[in-house]
């Protein structure tokens, strides 16, 4: 297990180099000069004078490899840099909009796999019955809703009309208790979690149908055990593997979706400060925000891959 | 990461696509099998239709989708000579409908036969090859793997700069991973197979073995992901397009007119709610239709 853990953390470090890499070139191959972008935005005329000094300033005037380091260097200090726009340390601004994505996500989460889960068991329990025929319907639609069309519709639905929940930001103005905070998180959680949901539910389903046809099952029920103690111990604990991988997948598309709903609902993450990075040109902090969340993603597939050797003995002896 | 699939609940049914394609069924039966799905021929005729509205959209409609009329904002649905109302610009909903079923219709197909074609292009080395090359691409798709579903479609479009085209070639690059390990892992059980050996044995180049004896056999599983693909490129786009990273206004592309009608939500809902479900019906279908290829080539879905 030990081995096993080690090699696959030391996996981590030649990934995450790689994405900083990608991040650090990519941003560098984006049209628009930053000096031009910070020069411009103070709104006073500008000499070429001011752009080579800040230039030298910035270290831009550097071989793209010592500026590949230093930004390295500084991101591993904790340093990430100014936003041009926002005027501000990039770095408690990456907290903050992490800490709302993350809580965002979990509430997808929350709802995602208790849904799903229990969905596709129960859609395999009643195989081929009206009911499974009904899940299955919504499953094909879960998938194919566009997530920030499913946002807008909540707010016309539950917001404007029946004004159940509110359809903006974390909290209501003036700051809100933990009940407040609650009531807006719903809406945008359970609009980020349906096309997870509805995956896992297919998934869950498809696994437990073709589990229920291995021997070891069949010997569970021929030896009298009760239909629940099969369903449960030995089918649902089977079906568990790749719900896992399907989750630990979902997690990315959940920090991938959330861009999305996060621009729906004004919810103040990271999706919504990299969106206005770009269309503002603030490419510290599109650069900052990509590498935090890529490498955020990186470490979920390890927690993943980690959650495996601990559900099934088989991986961790690499059998 | 072992697994096939990569984020997105989309890219997972690509990923079951992709498995579900291991056995095949004779050329002239599989669409035999897939006619026999009512919901596969439900969802082709719907696709039928709206390609054929595409096409002929300046026979369905005398307005054109970006003139502005002021004396009409935001009109009802059923309003006297608009079907489908009017937007806060005053702008006929249904002729902004059809014109932008070309541009969702090019971008899921389009996006999908690049994405295809570079998957097959990049795996057929990898595959044949192997050895330094094959090492090399797959790391460098799982760089391309590490980051999460749009996101890397976001970054991409901030390079190139947003507008409909590069939306399309950021989510066609995104898919380019799902081909090519699809083609790969195909390539190298077709490379160990007798009829490749044989050939190889009677002295056929690298370029025939390819050409006559592994393409053939690549080319089925590739049809089933595109068509599932279709979907989630349309999907993405207009995830892009909706945040402004896509088609730009006035464009009636699907994605930018419910962005574009988002500020008039709560006074006129249906200038959001008509394109959305229209993207809704077209993934839809297409998905419909991708499951219904896959069960129809796989015998072992069945």
């Amino acid at each position: 297990m030990t081995r096993y853990l080690i090699g696959r953390i030391a996996q981590v470090i030649p990934t995450a180099l790689l994405v900083s890499v990608v991040v650090f070139l990519m941003l560098h191959m984006a049209p628009g000069d930053p000096v031009a972008v910070i020069l411009s935005a103070k709104a006073v005329a500008y000499t070429e004078d001011d752009v080579i000094a800040l230039r030298e300033q910035l270290g831009l005037d550097k071989p793209l490899i010592a500026q590949y380091l230093a930004w390295v260097g500084n991101a591993v200090r904790g340093d990430l840099g100014t936003s041009l726009y926002l005027r501000r340390d990039i770095r408690p601004l990456l907290f903050e909009r992490l800490g709302a994505t993350a809580i965002l996500a979990a509430g997808a989460l929350l709802f995602a796999l208790p849904v799903g889960i229990i969905g596709g068991v129960v859609s395999s329990l009643l195989k081929g019955t009206i009911w499974d025929r009904l899940i299955n319907a919504v499953i094909v639609m879960g998938v194919a809703v566009p997530v920030f069309a499913l946002g807008l519709f909540f707010i016309v639905i539950f917001g404007a009309y029946l004004r159940w929940l509110p359809v903006s930001g974390m909290v209501s103005a003036g700051g809100g208790d933990f009940v407040d905070r609650v009531k807006h998180l719903i809406l945008p959680a359970v609009a980020l979690g349906v096309g997870p949901a509805a995956i896992l539910a297919r998934l869950t389903r498809s696994s437990m149908l073709e589990v229920q046809n291995e021997d070891y099952v069949r010997t569970a029920r021929a030896k009298g055990l009760k239909e629940g103690v099969v369903t449960w111990r030995h089918t649902f604990r089977n079906v568990l593997i790749p719900v896992t991988t399907v989750i630990g997948l979902q997690v990315g598309f959940l920090l991938g979706g959330a861009v999305l709903i996060e621009v729906v609902f004004g919810w103040p993450g990271m999706g919504s400060l990299i969106i206005n990075g770009i269309l503002q040109r603030d490419f510290p902090v599109v650069q900052a925000g990509v590498l935090a969340v890529a490498l955020c993603y990186v470490f979920v597939n390890l927690a993943v891959d980690v959650l495996y050797a601990v559900i099934d003995p088989r991986i961790r002896y690499g059998a | 990461m072992s697994s096939l699939a990569a984020p997105g609940p989309a890219s997972a049914s690509l990923a079951a696509g992709i498995e579900g394609t291991a056995r095949r069924v004779s050329q002239r039966t599989w669409w035999r099998l897939l006619l026999r799905d009512w919901p596969s021929v439900v969802a082709l005729l719907v696709l039928l239709l709206i390609a054929l509205a595409a096409i002929f959209a300046p026979f369905l409609t005398a307005i054109d989708p970006l003139t502005t009329n002021t004396r009409v904002k935001a009109e009802p649905l059923f309003t006297p000579g608009y079907p489908l109302g009017t937007d806060q610009l005053g702008r006929d909903i249904w002729s902004r409908l059809l014109y932008g079923a070309r541009l969702t219709l090019t971008v899921g197909i389009a996006g999908a036969a690049v994405s295809a074609a570079v998957g097959l292009l990049i795996g057929l080395i990898a595959g044949y090859f192997g050895g330094w090359v094959d090492a090399v691409t797959m790391r460098g798709l799982d760089v391309l793997l590490s980051f999460p579903d749009i996101l890397l479609a976001v970054v991409i479009v901030a390079i190139l700069g947003p507008s409909l085209q590069n939306a399309l070639i950021a989510v066609a690059i995104l898919g380019v991973p799902f081909y090519v390990r699809l083609i790969r892992a195909d390539v190298l059980r077709l490379r160990q197979s007798d009829f490749v050996t044989s050939a190889r044995t009677i002295g056929a180049s690298n370029r025939r073995i390819i050409a006559a004896h592994i393409l053939p056999n690549v080319i089925a599983p590739i049809i089933v992901t595109a068509s599932i693909h279709v979907g989630y490129l349309i999907l993405s786009a207009a995830g892009l397009s909706f945040v402004g990273l896509g088609a730009q206004p006035p464009s009636p592309e699907w994605g930018a007119m419910v962005s574009s009608g988002r500020d008039y939500l709560l006074i006129a809902p249906h200038v959001v709610l008509v394109p959305a479900a229209a993207i809704f019906v077209v993934v839809l279908a297409f998905n419909i239709v991708g499951d219904g290829l896959r069960d129809a080539l796989d015998p072992k879905a069945r």
